[in-house]
């Protein structure tokens, strides 16, 4: 019995890696089909563009990389280990920006801050002064600024559960043996918190590797935007999946990275859950409280309150808004809401699974199954859809009468396996970094106590991963309702959301009408943020 | 916690139950549109069609490129009826692909001039129809730049303009479709020589929209810029002050009057390969060429429409030529097949 169930599970989870697997592996076949157009497409490009793209991809991963972990862990920080005035409502307000797609806070800020932006003219006209009054905000940095604003959240939520659940008391236990407190922080706090803060970097990363829209807009010659020509511009499927794989690359290598990282700390605690009168954070006045408060209000005024204004403004300058059929804003958010809640459900599911069996039985197909589904995410959302519209037209072909194309795209099913390809990875990254801190030695005492397999998941594992399934859940709703690529390609007809309808505006250069599903889109997003938030602290 | 999960969790089944039903395909009369058109006016258009006729339409807005794949995976299964393009270049290619089925219907050869739908198959059908078309113009800084400086698109690479031109990324379609029409005009290497001298000339590297570009120069940041005529219509027509004084500031200029005419893009709508609806789809195709259809591509979205001899009702427009204007006549395939081309010239010249 135990055996079949077993072999039963080990089936589940082969065939859930292969479907999610399935874009990558079309990625990869791409190489077993390599002919001339490709190759001289490929070869062009080398001599001429592709240098550049590296360059300018790796600029930008290090430049997100640094601002997402020390925004990220800063405000982590701040929020679990001290106490000062706002803390409550900074705690859930750092996750505010998580509400707003990348390419929104991007249009946003150029709309104002740009040449011919009301910034700088006016402060032209005020002052009399001719020519650029500060630096482009449409280059490299600028979209470091960016991705740095819209995406240190899952470095912040990640490292404020791990913080928050046992950083207090050992914080605590230091004080009393005369540790100071950079010193605390240096030696007790940020080791503990290091995976989260790997594994929400690596998702920021993985974001700021797949973008499209944010580069496209500024105008920078990232890798994606490469996949994008060959395939848009150059009508070759071929050479851009042969490209999207050495994108794969970096991504595997940073995966490995961020697993000999988690793998060379001891981050578990036997005492995870335990909480005492003592283990308070520690309360700040005056002045340095002060300075913690600036640095937690600086992410959500730049990443939220400002884009938010320049966007109210937008909308209230631009004309054609009572044009919109505000009607359908319901029926839009009710969309992005429900395909955001239905994807997420899955992807939680099918990540505790993949991480609840890793856990259990980790042996080589495991491994390879959330290898594989961990890539997904990477993957540009428009390589997702070639990769899974190719293999269902190879099958469609063969056997017209199965009818695959229509289910693809006439249900929401090609649309949900679009995002759970994309967004498992989102959901895994965090319950694993959750599994990282439940030490080992509970499963072994479990299993002394006679409980095994599901049970042990369900009675030991599941009441201590609350928290990281919260955190993945809310990381996929906000991730599908903000989606772009998939959804514009293989949503059913009249489903449009939120997310498509703010980029078709902004698309069409209408930044005032643009604003308004914006606006929604960051209303509907905040729904989740500040329910899950709440959950979170309570539990 | 867990009430929050479940409470998440029939909310989802409730709505998935009806993104589900939502598809299901009615007996009723219908049309399945996959549309590259991602206008908020044109909705006036889909709902006038169906007062008019009673066919409803259902309606997946997406960009070309995502069309077209989309269609090559559906095959046979594609339940798609009508598409609508934006470029010249991606109808031949939807064309080429295979994607349209050649339709006959007076109305519509009778209505589209013949340069501007595709040439007859053997059985005498036409693949696709252009609906309406976008003229890719200069515009200036009246104040600092002289009118006859940028007449002709050659123009722009000339070291007279050195470090005034804004224009978006080389490799949009509506810049692709330009360059590749040039390179019929030019040839190819005297096309490379001349978007080099447009990286030279360049007063920042392409980025952003054509209404960016607009602005650009109204700001005096550049003094010359490329764009599609229907944005600078609507900063023309917009009730923002801001935006009419953009309009103010700027000259616009139809270039090559005197050799071969300005660049017309073409958007334009063909029916799906494998439409279950034909007789309903080429009906659509019919009104989308009508009087109120095509006044509605110049009054809800400064288009130029295709069918001669309508009065046009739009003041932005008649402004910007005093009525009317030269365009050129590069057959569409060759612009279609000068795109890759194109590309390559761009990498190897820099043109982001």
């Amino acid at each position: 019995m135990v055996f079949s169930s077993r072999l039963f599970l080990r089936c589940v989870l082969v065939v859930l890696a292969l479907l999610l697997a399935l874009p990558v592996l079309t990625v990869l076949f791409s190489w077993a089909q390599w002919n001339a157009a490709s190759a001289s497409i490929l070869t062009e490009m080398a001599s001429t563009v592709l240098p550049d793209y590296v360059g300018t991809s790796l600029l930008l991963c290090a430049l997100v990389s640094v601002g997402v972990i020390s925004m990220g862990t800063v405000s982590a920080a701040a929020v679990t280990l001290f106490d000062f005035p706002m803390r409550r409502s900074l705690e859930w307000a750092l996750l505010l920006p998580l509400a707003m797609p990348a390419y929104v806070v991007a249009y946003a800020y150029t709309d104002y801050l740009q040449f011919s932006g009301p910034l700088q003219t006016g402060i032209r006209a005020a002052f009399g002064l001719e020519g650029r009054v500060f630096p482009e905000v449409r280059n490299v940095w600028g979209a470091a600024c960016v991705f740095t604003l819209a995406l240190y959240p899952y470095v912040y939520l990640l490292a404020r559960t791990a913080l928050s659940e046992r950083a207090n008391h050992l914080m605590e236990a230091a004080r009393l043996l005369g540790a100071p407190l950079s010193r605390r922080i240096m030696r007790v706090a940020l080791p503990l918190a290091r995976p989260a803060i790997a594994a929400g970097t690596a998702l920021a990363l993985m974001e700021t590797l797949a973008d499209f829209g944010v580069s496209s807009y500024f105008g920078i010659q990232t890798f994606t935007a490469g996949i994008y020509k060959a395939w848009l511009v150059m009508d070759n499927r071929i050479a851009a999946a042969q490209l999207a794989t050495l994108l794969l690359i970096v991504v595997v290598a940073l995966l490995a990275a961020e697993q000999r990282a988690q793998s060379r700390l001891r981050f578990s605690s036997a005492r995870a859950d335990r909480h005492s009168s003592e283990s308070q954070p520690l309360k700040l006045q005056g002045l340095s409280a002060a300075f913690v408060w600036t640095l937690c209000v600086l992410p959500v005024l730049c990443g939220f309150v400002l884009p938010v204004l320049f966007m109210v403004r937008a909308l209230l300058q631009g004309d054609g808004v009572v044009d919109l059929p505000w009607d359908r804003f319901m029926q839009w958010s009710l969309t992005s809401l429900s395909l955001g809640g239905m994807t997420a459900l899955l992807a939680v599911g099918a990540a505790l699974l993949l991480a609840a069996q890793a856990r259990l039985h980790p042996n080589w197909l495991t491994r390879q199954a959330m290898g594989v589904v961990s890539l997904g995410y990477a993957v540009p959302g428009a390589v997702i859809v070639v990769g899974l519209l190719l293999p269902v037209g190879w099958v469609q072909a063969t056997w017209p009468q199965s009818g695959v194309g229509f289910w693809l795209t006439a249900t929401v099913l090609g649309l949900v396996w679009a995002y759970l390809v994309r967004f498992v990875a989102v959901a895994l990254q965090s319950v694993q970094s959750g599994y990282a801190r439940v030490p080992a030695s509970l499963d072994d005492s479990a299993r002394m106590l006679g409980t095994s397999g599901f049970s042990l998941v369900r009675r030991v594992h599941w009441p201590l991963l609350k928290k990281p399934l919260a955190a993945a859940t809310l990381l996929v709703l906000v991730d599908v309702m903000k989606e772009l690529p998939a959804t514009l390609v293989l949503r059913p007809f009249n489903t449009d959301t939120l997310a498509v309808m703010a980029y078709q505006l902004a698309r069409d250069e209408r930044l005032g009408e643009a604003a308004l599903p914006s606006l929604a889109l960051v209303l509907v997003g905040l729904l989740p943020v500040i329910l899950l938030s709440r959950t979170l602290r309570r539990s | 916690m867990r009430r929050t999960l479940t409470v998440l969790s029939l909310a989802v089944s409730a709505l998935s139950a009806g993104l589900f039903s939502a598809s299901a395909l009615a007996d009723e009369p219908v049309i399945n549109l996959y549309s590259a058109r991602h206008y908020p006016t044109d909705e006036a258009l889909y709902s006038d069609f169906t007062k008019a006729t009673g066919i409803k339409i259902n309606r997946v807005d997406s960009d070309d490129a995502g069309i077209i794949a989309r269609l090559k995976a559906e095959g046979t299964a594609s339940p798609a009826d009508v598409i609508l393009l934006v470029d010249a270049a991606r109808l031949w290619k939807g064309e080429v692909d295979g994607m349209f089925l050649p339709v006959k219907s007076k109305t519509l050869e009778t209505a589209v001039p013949s340069q501007l739908r595709s040439k007859p198959t053997d059985d005498g059908g036409t693949a696709w129809f252009g609906l309406s078309t976008r003229a890719r113009v200069v515009v200036y800084d009246k104040l600092k730049v002289k009118r006859d400086d940028v007449d002709t698109y050659e123009e722009l690479a000339d070291p007279k303009n050195k470090g005034k031109l804004c224009i978006r990324s080389g490799s949009h379609p509506y810049n692709l479709s330009l360059f590749g029409a040039m390179t019929e005009h030019l040839g190819p290497a005297a096309t490379e020589t001349w978007l080099k001298g447009m990286v030279d000339n360049m007063a920042r590297a392409p980025k952003g929209g054509d209404t960016d570009q607009i602005k650009a120069v109204a700001s005096g940041e550049c003094g010359i810029a490329v764009t599609n005529t229907y944005y600078l219509a609507r900063l023309m027509r917009s009730t923002n002050p801001a935006d009419k004084a953009v309009a103010e500031r700027v000259g616009v200029v139809f270039p090559n009057q005197q050799s071969w005419g300005t660049h017309v893009n073409v958007a334009g709508g063909a029916v799906a390969r494998y439409s279950k609806n034909q007789a309903n789809a080429v009906k659509f195709l019919e009104y989308l060429v009508s009087p109120e259809a095509q006044n509605h591509f110049a009054n809800g979205n400064n288009e130029w429409p295709v069918v001669k001899g309508l009065k046009l009702d739009n003041a932005a427009l008649k402004a910007m030529t005093g009525g009317n204007f030269k365009s050129e006549l590069v057959p569409i395939s060759a612009v279609g097949m000068n795109q890759i081309k194109v590309q390559q010239m761009l990498d190897r010249v820099g043109f982001k």
